[in-house]
């Protein structure tokens, strides 16, 4: 950086000022649609239904959030999700794992196509899935739901966590595995015993990414599960009804539904920033 | 034993993604040959040939819902890109603070599509939407927003403006923070001005990530099918039927499964053609294994 010359002070002065400004507008729009979902789950039906929007000052109430705990079964399809979430995140953890491992330290043949074939596959549209899902579970006679969500949520995020992971293992020096296994380590023992320690912060940026998939996903949770199986997105949409649509109830859920990906942001917002760019920026 | 090693390392993923991704994809493509409908046995299902390639070829509906898909498609990302490039190329230096901010922008991308679909359908509510009420106060007529073909489509395309212009001013801010100062200097010195640096420097030097940016966004839009899907169902008529919409529509709304099956195809070969330019940019384990 150089130093700026003192006759420029005020004009850099300005400049950050409108910097900070434009921020906090920005910012501002940002924010204002989730802002409104979280005061609306607080306001009783006569609140929610007046023309005139409340920003800050009611009386709150906590009714919304009774309701879906009894009526909606929030604490079932809270079960449902983060069951659901967990172990896809989980498999998608240990499987990726191994496989960007392998990418990463040896070569192989037919290495190109696996690399390759993961890039393409990870396109792959959700609603190209939806009807031999659908198809799979009539023709297996599957019953266990929560499996099926599992399975197909692990392998949609599997491209992006190998691709992910693979970076993160190519950063680590390949000195400590020759030196391990000079020791007479076994190929697992290096994986598990030198490597998965330093992978930490690989490992749990391509967890959010894979647990936030899960956790949100809707069109294949809609099909694939029933009325005990449900998962929180699908929960969400069941307020809008034929005879209207509760919208206090809704945003309440809605409200809830965000905490874990809003933990997230607040926690890891730069290994989150760190991974949307590793999609785009080389290095 | 040494030179097997690696293909156990591989399998586990590779079963997972071949099961979960590559075979529904061919799944797909021979349901797409057969007349099967909800509710009843495939094995009752009639074997059609190629009827439904050829009912596609004619089928007015999956036509629209594909022109609907490319316009949504231009007017989002040209928007999101151009509000995106703009703020990052205003916003690029770095402040104190910037980090908070950042950590503000995503956190559009990282809530719930369903969500997001339910918090725009309140505000566009006609009857008790803030939307409407803001208009009316600033002397506007309220709108009928997600009940009429156009303002419906507005509605889609602003959201996704909400949700994803975040994503772009985020890589392409990385992008430019990665720049090599040496570089910049070099113009600067040499005497251009604030638009020649931008025109002339920075933007060619970050266009590859702009393309790989539009490619990205591009794939998303013929994936998505959330927002809208809760947003307005893809009305009024099929104002706003994404082809993703459309397909699980067409299969479980009017129960067709196998032609639904059939625009699956269809839209697998669109992505399929998307994401070769893609891999064309460049993929880095590919470019390792060249080494």
């Amino acid at each position: 950086m150089h130093t700026r010359k003192t006759g420029r002070f005020f004009q850099g002065f300005g400049a950050t000022c409108a910097h900070y400004v434009a921020l906090v507008l920005l910012g501002l729009m940002t924010l204002a649609p989730i802002w409104v979902m979280v005061v609306t789950g607080f306001k009783d039906d006569v609140l929610v239904q007046q023309k005139d929007p409340v920003w800050f000052f009611f009386v709150p109430t906590l009714d919304n959030y009774q309701e879906i705990m009894t009526r909606g079964r929030f604490d079932r399809y809270l079960w449902n999700s983060i069951v659901v979430g967990l172990w896809a995140t989980f498999l998608t953890l240990l499987f990726g794992g191994l496989c960007a491992y392998a990418l990463a330290r040896t070569r192989f043949r037919g290495r190109a196509l696996v690399a390759n074939s993961t890039l393409l596959v990870r396109m792959v549209p959700p609603a190209v899935l939806a009807v031999p899902a659908f198809a799979m579970v009539i023709h297996l006679n599957i019953r266990t739901d929560l499996a099926v969500l599992i399975f197909f949520y692990t392998a949609l995020n599997l491209p992006f966590a190998i691709w992910l992971l693979f970076g993160f293992y190519k950063q680590i020096p390949v000195e400590l595995e020759e030196a391990a296994i000079v020791d007479g380590a076994t190929p697992l023992q290096v994986f598990f015993r030198i490597l998965l320690p330093l992978m930490g912060p690989g490992y749990a940026v391509a967890g959010i990414f894979t647990f936030r998939i899960a956790w949100n996903e809707f069109i294949l949770a809609l099909l694939l599960t029933g009325r005990t199986s449900r998962t929180l997105p699908v929960g969400a949409a069941g307020f809008i009804t034929d005879t209207g649509v509760e919208w206090g109830r809704i945003m309440a859920m809605g409200t809830l539904i965000v905490i874990p990906p809003l933990l997230f942001t607040f926690f890891a917002a730069r290994q989150i920033i760190a991974g949307m760019t590793a999609g785009a920026v080389k290095g | 034993m040494q030179r097997l090693t690696p293909y156990f390392f591989i399998l586990p993923a590779v079963v997972m993604m071949a099961a979960g991704l590559v075979f529904p994809v061919f799944q797909a493509l021979y349901l797409s040959f057969y007349d099967w409908k909800i509710g009843t046995a495939f094995s009752d299902a009639p074997f059609v040939g190629l009827a439904h390639f050829l009912r596609m070829l004619g089928d007015e509906n999956v036509w629209a819902s594909l022109a609907v898909t490319f316009r949504f498609g231009f007017w989002t990302i040209s928007i999101e890109m151009f509000l995106g490039v703009a703020l990052a190329l205003l916003l690029e230096k770095p402040i104190r603070g910037a980090s908070v901010f950042r950590t503000l922008f995503i956190l559009p991308l990282m809530i719930s599509p369903v969500v997001v679909g339910l918090i725009w359908r309140y505000l566009f509510d006609a009857r008790i939407g803030w939307i409407n009420y803001y208009l009316l106060q600033f002397g506007f007529e309220p709108q009928v927003w997600l009940g009429e073909a156009d303002l419906a489509f507005f509605a889609i395309v602003l959201t996704d403006i909400w949700q994803w212009t975040p994503f772009i001013f985020i890589i392409v801010i990385a992008g430019l923070q990665a720049l090599p100062s040496e570089v910049l200097e070099a113009s600067r010195i040499d005497g251009a001005n604030w638009w020649q640096q931008i025109l002339f420097v920075k933007l060619p030097m970050i266009r590859t990530l702009l393309l790989i940016a539009l490619l990205m966004r591009l794939i998303d839009i013929f994936r998505a099918l959330e927002v809208m899907y809760i947003l307005t169902g893809g009305g009024p008529g099929r104002a706003t039927e994404l082809l993703s919409l459309h397909i699980y529509n067409r299969a479980f709304e009017t129960q067709q499964l196998g032609y639904a099956s059939a625009i699956s195809v269809l839209l697998i070969l669109v992505v399929f053609v998307l994401s070769l330019g893609i891999l064309l940019m460049g993929n880095p384990i590919q470019e390792e294994a060249k080494n």
